[in-house]
């Protein structure tokens, strides 16, 4: 469904970011020479303890803060460093937690806006564009509607498209599909592991579902609690695509007890770190 | 259609709007007509009040059926929406301005503030002495109260706006204008309609106050003079026209509302 430059590269590289909230104040280390690298066109899925700087990480990123010490580095270009930050823009996509399509605007209207905005394509070709990119994932009929006439998963799907349709090198989602129920969640991990396949371009996702995490990621990237920094990488063997009857499979659950001994660690020292804090 | 209207008049809504009236109505009629109390031995009844409103000879010289009683209005109106469309021009212009630039806030937060609560009439005298002519001063105090609560509901409407939409707003390749009209400018309109609703409000009370003590014509003016004259069924009558063009002027904004906020309204299922 995304055509054109197949390249699209999007390779990632995390060196020794460190990010301290309030230094002169609270001083609250989020985050600790964390690094790791995310290939281009890689599925790189990020798991780790509540609060543990995974959000830090997504905003370094997509320019929406700084970072206090390290780099971080977008297909060979430093993006990010404590004196250079890089403004948000469209290779670098978010998809937000909470749905960030605008109330406003119809489905059409915000499916659009990022080409027409930005003067790539006139509006009517991008109407064209968007009304296919709609068809393909089978959601045509809804242009006109406004996001809250949508159900929160055709809100998710659209949200994806709006950002797909500037072929962006990176798509950042955090926790897009938290609070949606199980069956809509599938239907999640299917339209996301359609386009992924049909045009793989790196993607950094964000969550707490490990089945969602194996089910999706090239690899699985455990994080410790705070300070964040990389606990264990899980490379992720699974064919692609990928169907929901793989979660029943022996490779599927060893992934799934070695990805979840090292979330439990973090978890329960996270928990107990919780509980200090409360004493 | 006549379905339509059956549906309508056994609408409980309406019924309850009838009832309403009819006990407000009862009420005054029992106060001034019945039960004679003693500080309300100079109120005219309902009744009386309408007579005189829809007499073809009242004895106050105004009635729907006047010249006069139509020049009132014309001067009130034209009063109240310069003074509340000057209000929502500059007023949402500066609480959006003030939204999307922290520098501008910091510069002017604290003189609108300070001026915000001053009372529309105690601008009186300064209006007199600046302004050329009491028309104008007339205005101005119809316009001023409206003013700043359209700024302060602007800016807070601005301020409501979830922070995700600017950021997805700028990672899709907005510049700060794009952000302005796309995110900034419909985002803050629920908050800018309530805003107006308010404001307008605002500018029949003042109109009045400033009609009772600058103008020359005018309901607010009428209604002082009024009362010298002991008319004061053509007291109460203007009361009520000015309770309606208020209500009409709110509903005005409501449906303007609706009709730029659709998403709005769908959104309530409405």
């Amino acid at each position: 469904m995304v055509t054109g430059a197949q390249n699209h590269q999007g390779e990632i590289l995390i060196k020794d970011v460190t990010k301290i909230y309030d230094p002169e104040g609270v001083h609250v280390v989020a985050m600790k020479d964390c690094s790791f690298d995310i290939a281009a066109g890689e599925f790189a899925v990020i798991v780790g303890p509540s609060g543990c700087g995974k959000t830090t990480l997504l905003n370094a990123i997509a320019g929406f803060d700084t970072i206090t010490s390290g780099e971080i580095y977008l297909d060979g270009e430093l993006i990010s460093s404590r004196d250079r930050q890089i403004k948000p823009d469209v290779e670098r996509m978010v998809v937000f937690q909470n749905g960030a399509l605008f109330p406003w605007k119809t489905v059409m209207e915000n499916v659009i806006y990022g080409p027409v905005v930005q003067k790539r394509m006139k509006k009517r070709e991008a109407v064209d564009a968007a009304r296919e990119m709609l068809h393909q994932v089978g959601l045509n009929g809804i242009e006109d509607k406004y996001p809250e006439e949508l159900s929160s998963g055709v809100q998710r799907r659209v949200e994806i498209l709006r950002a797909l349709i500037n072929k962006p090198k990176v798509v950042m989602l955090d926790e897009p599909f938290r609070g949606l129920d199980a069956v809509a969640k599938t239907v999640m991990h299917e339209f996301l592991m359609d386009i992924f396949c049909e045009s793989p371009r790196t993607m950094f996702f964000i969550t707490h579902d490990l089945d969602e995490a194996i089910f999706l990621g090239s690899k699985v990237i455990i994080m410790t609690t705070r300070p964040a920094q990389v606990k264990k990488i899980v490379h992720v063997d699974l064919p692609w695509p990928r169907e929901h009857h793989v979660l029943g499979s022996k490779i599927y659950l060893d992934l799934k007890r070695e990805v979840l001994e090292a979330v439990h660690e973090e978890a329960k020292k996270a928990f107990e770190a919780g509980e200090r804090e409360m004493a | 259609m006549i379905s339509r209207f059956k549906a309508r008049v056994t609408d409980p809504q309406l019924l309850r709007a009838l009832i309403g009236i009819l006990v407000f109505v009862s009420l005054w009629y029992l106060f001034t007509a019945v039960l004679n109390l003693p500080r309300f031995r100079l109120i005219p009844n309902p009744v009386a009040v309408l007579k005189d409103w829809f007499s073809l000879t009242p004895a106050s010289g105004r009635s729907i059926f006047t010249k006069v009683y139509y020049l009132d209005i014309a001067y009130s109106v034209g009063r109240t929406l310069t003074a509340f469309a000057a209000a929502t021009i500059l007023g949402v212009s500066l609480g959006l301005l003030m939204g999307w630039s922290r520098t501008f806030y910091d510069f002017t937060f604290p003189v609108v503030e300070t001026l915000r609560p001053m009372p529309p009439l105690s601008w009186i005298p300064l209006a007199i002495l600046i302004l050329p002519g009491v028309e104008i001063a007339v205005v101005y105090i119809t316009f001023i109260a409206a003013f700043f609560a359209t700024v302060l509901n602007t800016l807070l409407g601005v301020f409501s706006i979830d922070k995700n939409y600017f950021l997805a707003a700028r990672c899709l390749g907005s510049k700060p204008k794009d952000v302005f009209v796309n995110v900034i400018v419909p985002g803050s309109l629920p908050f800018i309609f309530t805003g107006l609703q308010i404001g307008m409000g605002i500018s029949w009370m003042s109109l009045v106050a400033g009609e009772i003590i600058a103008g020359k014509q005018g309901l607010g003016y009428a209604i002082y003079e009024g009362y010298f004259l002991y008319q004061f069924e053509h007291v109460i009558s203007y009361m009520f026209t000015l309770g309606i063009l208020g209500y009409m002027s709110s509903a005005g904004i409501r449906a303007a509302g609706r009709k730029l906020m659709a998403w709005e309204s769908r959104r309530r299922g409405a």
